[in-house]
């Protein structure tokens, strides 16, 4: 059954069979435990048919397809739940989940059927959610997923037999061959409109009892009456409040653990239901698993294995993807140079050049990197290898108050903060989540190197400590010492002040490993990269034409366009300036002298330029003068922007080029008013401090804006970011000085 | 034989009669030696964390075992229902087990 050539999402004829769909678009909910291969079975059931947004306030991904139930029949809505294990709105993914089920989220009506996708092989704590699901009221399909693993390990699990003892309809599914796909459509016809069966555990008598008199006594349902006797919080409404305390404090007189009651009462059901229905080995855990695991989690392998697995991805990272970084770069400079040539010289044209393409290339140059690094990140969650890496780290993060997940996000971040942000999305608890994204920017990602390079280039070669210690080498090593120390001590201040929480639990899932699904991979990262473009693509686009409004206004004078022979004579002028530094013609420099000193001009008299003026005296004690205040504001779209900014600033013409001479000698020539050098040694270690530590990089900022859904905490990050790079900077300059450094 | 564990864990209480013949021993699921079958005695607390291990399947009765310690010797690898569990030693303490008697 072909699921992607059909129409788009309007639907408005009727969906046919049941009586509670009437004339609109059925909606199934999908639910199931993280790994119980709920991903694989959406991605079955939808196709290319899917679309992937944020619930609205919260970073819960929201999942969205269409399902073709059946041959001839409009698609139902199918709604993909987050992963979860129970419905207790422990979490926000399981608070979005209660939400969903019970209809509460706004433009998407409660369900009409709820598909459980549950694990043949784990059946019991899969079925627990199960009998959550149940309460609701909601109609319940199961499908029976794993079944091929389940049978592989001998263990027979007789989906009619679990039918007939749960009451529900099951059907066992198998993604990868679509072997079950059609039955669970029409047992999902079948369910639409039919009465649940209701939940068949029982509580004692005396906590019946009370669940029967919290229900008369103002809650709408026995569900209702239920969660609010053994949820953690309280009702809203006074009367049910206090008919809740009373009830509690009656049946905790009774017996300390009271509250545990419906959960082993579940768990008791569960034990009797699967009894009969399952056959064989109950131990169904694959014996390639314990012995890979053998090796994986070995005292001295496993964190051997996990060193060359983090060589991989961020050589991957930080490497393979150079090539089409710069394809996508030199593209969209080569279509801005094609354009300005084509159209008529004047503002409109810089607009676009320099404002949209620019623009557009800056946020799409990422796009290679998010790729890989998703690539890499769902090969290791698919395959079950996540899960173990987490677990061998898990008690080093805790030291400085993370999760054991917070490892990868920040070691994507030593290429690029962006998709090591955008990683954080595994780790569940909120404020974890939120320690990791804040510190993830101090990693010395790639955009630094521009900077480290040119400051090294300009100062440091060719010096040796003890005569045989490159200090280039030692200076490059401590910006990424900085940058890590800095990080671990912010994360310990954070999550001992504003992010304060019990250290979560840990309470890790180690699944079976698996062969990756090539289809879920290719699908996250297309989702993945398609978030990022979206959402802050759009941040980074404006902020991108703001700057360069900052930098082009106000214009200078137009000047007469130089006649034939003045441009001949710079034409001279460039060829013999060359052929003086002893350099084949540059090539670099796009731009001859009298542009290249129109283009300082025009910097210098801009907003940006004057900016410069403005903040010299902050800037000061750092060790910088105005001209490097320009390249510090510029550098707030990116780090690297630094460079040709001060190529531009020093007269050499726009490059981009760190180990340009020309720059490098502009750099060691510059002057300050008083005859100085501008540069020196302590100012080059004080400005690569200053880049180790301050968020500069908008693209950053729009992603932490879209990963947090809210402007509060980018300001915050830019903001404390700033404060410590300004004193770390001030500390390394004064203090160079005071030591008789220059 | 499950006396000999006795001393290495942290006894607790008694076990109630129903969890099986004769005196068995309670201890605390991260003071289990690697590879002893043991079953779910009870949770201890109240808050989140009891709560989400007993979601997990940590129900009294339900069967439990430690399969190794991670290389820095903490978290514990643990096997119950059947399926494989990351559990911080802290978290592993609030869960009291009695040894079966294999």
């Amino acid at each position: 059954m072909s699921t992607i050539l059909e129409s788009p999402p309007q639907i408005d004829s009727p969906a046919g069979a049941g009586a509670g769909a009437g004339a609109r678009q059925l909606v199934v909910a999908l639910a199931g435990n993280p790994n119980a291969g709920k991903t694989s079975i959406f991605n079955a059931l939808t196709g290319l048919r899917q679309k992937v947004a944020n619930y609205p306030g919260v970073t819960v991904e929201r999942k969205e397809g269409l399902w073709a139930l059946e041959a001839e029949q409009a698609p139902a809505r199918l709604v993909d739940l987050p992963g979860l294990y129970s419905l207790d709105a422990a979490s926000i993914d399981e608070e979005i989940a209660r939400d969903i089920l019970t209809g509460r989220i706004e433009s998407m009506p409660a369900p009409d059927v709820v598909v459980a996708v549950v694990d043949a092989t784990n059946l019991e704590r899969n079925l627990y959610l199960v009998t959550q699901l149940l309460d609701t009221g909601r109609p319940v399909v199961v499908a029976l997923s794993m079944i091929d693993m389940a049978e592989r390990s001998k263990l027979e699990v007789d989906a009619e037999g679990l039918a007939r003892s749960l009451g529900l309809p099951v059907v066992p599914v198998t993604a990868k061959t679509r072997r079950g796909l059609e039955e669970l459509g029409r047992a999902v016809l079948d369910a639409v409109g039919s009465r649940a069966p209701g939940p068949k555990w029982r509580l004692s008598p005396r906590a019946e009892e009370e669940v029967r008199r919290l229900y008369g006594a103002g809650a709408s349902s026995r569900e209702e009456a239920l969660r609010d006797l053994y949820s953690e919080g309280l009702p809203e409404d006074p009367e049910r409040r206090e008919a809740v305390e009373q009830a509690r404090a009656r049946l905790s007189g009774a017996d300390t653990h009271w509250w545990q009651e419906p959960l082993t009462a579940r768990y008791r059901w569960i034990e009797e239901a699967t009894a009969e229905a399952v056959r064989g080995a109950r131990n169904a855990r694959p014996s390639s698993t314990e012995r890979i695991d053998r090796f994986v989690t070995h005292r001295l392998f496993g964190p051997v294995l996990l060193l060359l697995v983090m060589a991989v991805v961020f050589q991957a990272i930080f490497s393979w993807a150079t090539l089409p970084m710069e394809l996508i770069d030199s593209g969209f400079g080569a279509l801005g140079e094609t354009l300005r040539a084509r159209m008529p010289a004047g503002l409109l044209t810089d607009l676009v050049v320099d404002g949209v393409i620019a623009g557009v290339g800056g946020v799409l140059v990422f796009l290679p990197q998010i790729l890989l690094l998703f690539f890499f990140i769902a090969l290791l969650e698919d395959s079950g290898y996540m899960s173990r890496a987490a677990f061998l780290v898990d008690r080093l993060m805790r030291g400085v108050g993370l999760h054991g997940k917070a490892f990868m996000p920040l070691l994507s971040s030593f290429a690029c903060a962006i998709p090591g942000i955008m990683a954080t999305r595994t780790i569940e608890n909120p404020k974890d989540r939120l320690a990791t994204i804040l510190i993830a920017p101090f990693m010395s990602c790639s955009a630094r190197l521009p900077v480290y390079t040119l400051m090294i280039a300009a100062f440091f070669t060719d010096v040796k400590l003890l005569g045989f210690v490159p200090v280039a080498v030692l200076i490059m090593l401590s910006m990424y010492l900085l940058g890590i120390v800095v990080a671990i001590v912010v994360a310990w201040v954070l999550k001992h002040t504003i992010l304060k929480s019990p250290p979560p639990p840990l309470v890790l899932e180690l699944p079976p490993y698996r062969v990756p699904n090539v289809v879920n991979v290719l699908y996250t990262m297309r989702s993945r990269s398609w978030l990022f473009v979206k959402r802050a693509g759009t941040v980074i686009l404006t902020i991108s034409i703001l700057l360069w409004a900052l930098m082009t206004f106000p214009r200078l004078p137009e000047q007469p366009v130089p006649d034939a022979a003045e441009g001949a004579a710079v034409q001279a002028m460039r060829e013999t300036g060359a052929e003086a530094r002893g350099e084949p013609a540059p090539e670099t420099v796009e731009i001859d002298g009298a542009d290249a000193s129109r283009q300082a001009r025009q910097l210098q008299q801009s907003y940006a330029g004057r900016l410069g003026h403005v903040i010299e005296p902050l800037i000061e004690p750092l060790g910088f003068d105005w001209k490097m205040g320009i390249g510090l504001i510029a550098s707030f779209a990116a780090r690297e922007v630094i460079v040709s900014t001060l190529s531009i600033v020093y007269n050499v013409g726009k490059q981009d080029n760190a180990e340009s001479r020309s720059l490098i000698e502009a750099v060691r020539n510059a002057k300050r008013p008083d005859g100085t050098p501008a540069w020196t040694p302590l100012v080059a270690v004080s400005m690569m401090v200053f880049f180790v530590l301050a968020c500069q990089c908008m693209s950053t900022v729009a992603v932490v804006r879209r990963e947090t859904n809210s402007w509060r905490w980018p300001l915050f990050m830019v903001a404390y970011m700033l404060v410590i790079a300004y004193v770390a900077s001030f500390v390394t300059y004064q203090g160079g000085k005071l030591l008789g450094l220059s | 034989m499950s006396l000999a564990y006795a001393a290495a864990g942290q006894v607790d209480e008694m076990p109630k009669q129903a969890e099986g013949t004769g005196p068995a021993t309670v201890v605390a699921l991260d003071a289990l030696e690697a590879g002893t079958p043991a079953r779910v005695f009870a949770v201890r607390g109240s808050g989140a964390l009891a709560r989400r291990l007993m979601e997990m399947g940590f129900v009294p009765g339900a069967p439990v075992r430690v399969i190794k310690a991670a290389p820095l010797g903490d978290p514990l690898e643990v096997r119950v229902r059947n399926y494989h569990l990351a559990l911080r030693r802290s978290e592993a303490q609030t869960v009291s087990v009695v040894m079966s008697d294999k």
